[in-house]
């Protein structure tokens, strides 16, 4: 798998103050009777987006974005909680989304991301208030020098730099494991 | 003398085939790949694109749970599927298993279940080994001191295709329960009291090792409820070293060592465990003498309190929003809060000693008119076992249904879901918003507080049935 490589990117925000947003919300279960990860973008947050008749409703902010013009959702703390399904990061991703900031982004979820393109990104406690409370403002993530730029501040973030390469790379670790074939015979052979 | 090391440290360092250093994780090897038809299509999709083969299928497992109906098949042997794409999911896992040579334990398997109930069922859960699965309660298997954990779908391709992961290895947790848990109160009370107190990001970035003397006390089958909901507080791994208990368990089972290599291993097991000294990054203890029975009242796992209490009144955003969702008095005890459904099932609270609770607590009683009560198997075997126990009878004899085995309520996707604003109390392992359907609010309890609350169709308390719960013991 190859994806679009991340870089560094200049968009405007999408911000769901929300704590402990799940995976749940990210994508129900009953979107994840699928066999294939494409054209997911449709569900994502869909409880949240429209009424029980599938009319899209008016309170949620998903209706009043351009997904073209904000590509970075900002999300309250524990981010991604909850189940492993991939086609959380998946179904944002397919909307347009490219980047997650958050205070603390959960593990598994973090995982997923980054492995599909999606920049999870956690910065600290102040900044992130910043950012919940100025939603749609214009927002920079710089993968290579590690640091995302708003207006009036800016925050650096680590992340697990492999992951980061991948990323910056825009490739999937499997080609990085597949090298690592004659390591892995060589520890069955010692079983 | 060697540093103290952590049971943790001493099974990851035993499958590490490359170390991790600064620039990349480490390579770790896989002993055993559980699969399921939700997470594994796009993994195989991807192997197909790029002509790989599952590098060793005699290492994977697969079976069926999560999309398959619990309703039996009609006359003509047609399964209630949700949807066409539900029957489409479960072909295709046949399919590939069938392309790839991985064994399955298919529809009409005696084996099969839901993935985290047979793995151990069947002995090959066992102490020492590495487990993975696309699937967050895998965290499960850490019951037997194998280091399980939830993985995605890109990685469940990795594991198919090297039968290793990337990890960097995480910070250590200890958990430790002193004293003695109460009667009345089980496992799953201890996990929601736990993450009632670290919170649901509390053991995120953390392996966590249980400890002390209420964990030795329980059964497998609690160890396993226990690790299952270690995912409810952020850790994607919950460890507890091998005794006598484990070894019981394992011994015997389809897959389970026999003879010479069976001395061997379990010479081995019980060399697993932590070194007196071992440092962790972070420690906890809990009273289990102080737990009672525990219910959730918002839409995270930490919003748990004890049954008896009241309702707390939101002070936070995020409370006040989860309390908007659940509609429960604040205020008011939560035996006031009306239940009109029960789900007895998943794979936190599914297996034979689960059910016996339920039906301990049920056996005599009527389930309250109005109240629509799903008791789901954790897997054929399981079913058998309770059917020969006439477990089935109590519960049909209490107005409750007795279902095939699988997922069910615990994600809904199979079409066994709640209807909007329905108050459910159920044994499975989140609460968040919409989990159980559209506009569902879940409570999460043990087996016995969610018989306890069809019976009286309230949030119920389970403790005055205690006295029967130990006679069915
Ligand atoms: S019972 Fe629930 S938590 Fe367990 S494997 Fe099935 S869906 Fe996942």
């Amino acid at each position: 798998m190859s994806f679009a490589p991340f870089k560094t990117l200049t968009s405007r925000t999408v911000v769901l103050p929300q704590e402990n947003i799940d995976t749940d919300q990210i994508i129900p279960a009953r979107f994840l009777t699928t066999t294939s990860r494409e054209g997911l973008g449709k569900a994502a947050f869909y409880d949240w987006r429209y009424d029980e008749n599938g009319q899209p409703k008016n309170s949620s902010v998903f209706n009043r974005i351009d997904p073209e013009a904000q590509q970075i959702l900002v999300a309250g703390s524990n981010f991604g909680c909850g189940s492993s399904r991939e086609h959380a990061p998946w179904a944002l991703s397919d909307f347009g989304f490219r980047a997650v900031i958050s205070s603390d982004i959960a593990d598994i979820f973090k995982s997923n991301a980054q492995k599909n393109g999606l920049a999870p990104i956690e910065i600290d406690e102040p900044s992130h208030r910043a950012l919940l409370e100025t939603p749609g403002a214009e927002v920079t993530v710089d993968l290579e020098t590690c640091l995302v730029v708003f207006k009036g501040g800016s925050a650096p973030f680590t992340m697990e730099p492999f992951a980061r390469r991948c990323l910056l790379d825009g490739v999937d670790p499997l080609g990085a494991l597949l090298n690592h074939l004659p390591d892995i015979e060589a520890y069955e052979g010692r079983l | 003398m060697t540093r103290p090391t952590s049971l943790f440290d001493k099974l990851w360092e035993r499958h590490v085939v490359v170390p991790e250093n600064d620039e990349a994780p480490a390579v770790l090897y896989i002993d055993l790949h559980l699969i399921h038809e939700v997470t594994s299509p796009q993994a195989f999709l991807v192997l197909d694109a790029r002509g790989l083969k599952v590098r060793r299928p005699d290492l994977t497992v697969a079976t069926l749970d999560h999309s398959t109906p619990t309703l039996p098949a009609n006359e003509d042997g047609e399964l209630p599927y949700v949807t066409p794409e539900a029957k489409q999911q479960v072909e295709r896992l046949i399919e590939n298993c069938a392309t790839h040579g991985i064994e399955l334990l298919g529809l009409d398997d005696p084996r099969r279940g839901i993935v985290h109930v047979i793995g151990p069922e069947l002995g090959l859960t066992q102490p020492g080994k590495t487990i993975v699965c696309g699937d967050s309660h895998t965290s499960t298997h850490g019951a037997f001191g194998a280091l399980a954990f939830g993985i995605g779908t890109t990685e469940v391709g990795h594991v198919l295709a090297t039968q290793c992961v990337l990890q960097r290895k995480p910070k250590s947790m200890r958990v430790t329960f002193e004293g003695e848990l109460p009667s009345g109160v089980g496992a799953k009370d201890m996990a929601l009291a736990m993450i009632a107190q670290i919170g649901a990001d509390g053991g995120q970035g953390y392996a966590i090792e249980f400890a002390g003397p209420a964990v030795r006390a329980l059964s497998m089958e609690g160890r396993m409820t226990l690790c299952n909901m270690s995912i409810e507080s952020g850790a994607r791994f919950g460890i507890i070293a091998p005794d006598d208990v484990t070894v019981e368990w394992v011994k015997g089972r389809d897959f389970a060592p026999t003879g010479l290599e069976w001395n061997e291993m379990l010479a081995d097991w019980m060399q697993l465990r932590s070194d007196l000294g071992a440092q962790f990054d972070k420690e906890a203890v809990i009273d289990a003498s102080t737990i009672r029975p525990m219910v959730t009242y918002g839409v995270s796992p930490d919003a748990a309190a004890p049954v008896d209490e009241i309702a707390p009144a939101p002070k936070t955003d995020a409370q006040r929003h989860a309390a908007d969702y659940m509609k429960l008095d604040a205020g008011k005890p939560f035996s006031c809060a009306a239940v009109n459904r029960v789900f007895i099932g998943s794979c936190t609270n599914s297996r034979l000693s689960d059910l016996r609770e339920a039906a301990a607590v049920m056996r005599g009683h009527q389930v309250k008119p109005g109240v629509t009560v799903l008791v789901v198997p954790g897997s054929e075997a399981v079913k058998r076992a309770a059917e020969d126990e006439n477990l089935h009878t109590v519960f049909l004899a209490a107005g409750a249904q007795w279902r095939e085995p699988g997922c069910s309520m615990c994600i809904a996707m199979n079409g066994d879901v709640g209807a909007p604003g329905d108050l459910v109390v159920s044994t499975s392992n989140r609460n968040f918003i919409g989990r159980q359907g559209k506009g569902v609010r879940t409570v999460l309890a043990s087996p016995a507080t969610a018989a306890a609350s069809a019976i009286e169709g309230r949030i119920a308390d389970p403790r005055p049935y205690v006295g029967r719960l130990k006679e069915s013991a």
